[in-house]
């Protein structure tokens, strides 16, 4: 080990958190352009659907599990529920289903 | 600061400070359980408990930390070190841009700093579903419980390693996905160009995991990819009018 983790920990966070707060503090004023104002209009919700799909089917130990939990969310979500609810229902899906699915 | 009352806070920031909280606690156990197998990798590298804890305290941050905690293991030069971060954590760019201008412009710089310090997909996620302009006390909220559990959940990994049944980590690993669906759902439902993009995105995004070469990329290089690329096909195809 020739460095020091302590060194590894000051350069990781030093190039996140100047990421993370670059933009936000740079960019004081409102963007006129109408273009760059919808591109990040849509980043939000476009971002996210990457993140999930298929994500979210790998995430469990079974895809088929994951799966449900994907409809469920999504059901749920579509009517409606709580951000906590549609995370809860999510979980419970799973769990419940493995036990079915995982001898 | 003339328009605080006795309490110290004005009474909406503290609804926002609430709500916050409120929303933040399903991001905070989802973070513990991902967190804790995160400090399985730490540990691997060689991390203390403490350093664990500080790692994902000042970075909060699953494919960055896990990348950067693979190069200590390596005892890779510092520029690498560098180098992953940035490439790992390079969507966060965007969505500070989009949450600058969620800010009122003369919000101070104090309130985009600490919004800024916990830019992860999840409280952006829930930051972004939020009318504008954005209380940062919302943020706060969430990072207030968010924070402890993704780093304290380190460190107990890294002293705990594999003590959870693998049926629960494998139940909680959907609570984050859950809470994306909850925010990108009801806004794909009522908007008919919003709707039709989360499909493509979900399309694209599996079609990027199994297609040769781009699925070569690492998971966060392809969300910027198709992150950049689908928005700015939305952008040009249905700009938004204010």
């Amino acid at each position: 080990m020739t460095h020091s983790i302590w060194m590894y920990l000051l350069v990781m966070s030093a190039v996140t958190l100047s990421i993370r707060i670059l933009p936000l503090t740079l960019i004081r004023r409102q963007i006129k352009s109408r273009f760059i104002r919808s591109f990040l209009f849509y980043v939000p919700y476009i971002t996210l659907a990457v993140m999930t799909f298929p994500d979210i089917v790998h995430a469990t130990q079974t895809p088929a599990s994951g799966l449900l939990a994907l409809l469920v969310g999504t059901a749920m979500a579509w009517f409606g529920a709580s951000l906590f609810k549609v995370s809860a229902f999510c979980c419970v899906a799973v769990f419940v289903a493995e036990r079915f699915l995982v001898g | 600061m003339t328009s605080l009352n006795k309490s110290g806070l004005l009474s909406t920031h503290r609804q926002a400070l609430q709500e916050g909280v409120r929303d933040g606690m399903p991001i905070a156990l989802g973070y513990f359980v991902v967190a804790f197998t995160l400090g399985i990798a730490a540990r691997n590298a060689g991390l203390s408990p403490f350093q664990g804890f500080l790692a994902s305290f000042f970075n909060n941050a699953s494919a960055g930390e896990y990348a950067a905690f693979i190069v200590i293991a390596a005892d890779r030069p510092y520029l690498e070190m560098a180098l992953i971060t940035l490439v790992a954590n390079a969507r966060y760019l965007l969505m500070s841009c989009v949450l600058s201008q969620r800010f009122s412009p003369d919000a101070s710089i104090w309130h985009r700093i600490f919004v800024g310090f916990d830019v992860t997909d999840e409280i952006f996620g829930i930051s972004a579903a939020r009318p504008a302009p954005l209380d940062p006390y919302y943020n706060y909220g969430a990072m207030l419980v968010a924070l402890p559990g993704w780093s304290v959940g380190t460190a107990v990994g890294i002293i705990a390693g594999n003590a959870l049944p693998a049926a629960v980590v494998s139940a909680l690993s959907v609570a984050l996905y859950g809470m994306f669906l909850a925010i990108i759902i009801p806004p794909a439902r009522k908007n008919r160009v919003i709707g039709m993009f989360v499909a493509i995105a979900f399309a694209a995004s599996f079609a990027a995991s199994v297609l040769p070469v781009i699925s070569e990329l690492s998971g966060g290089t392809r969300t910027i990819l198709l992150t950049v690329i689908l928005a700015a096909v939305a952008a040009a195809k249905y700009p938004r009018d204010e």
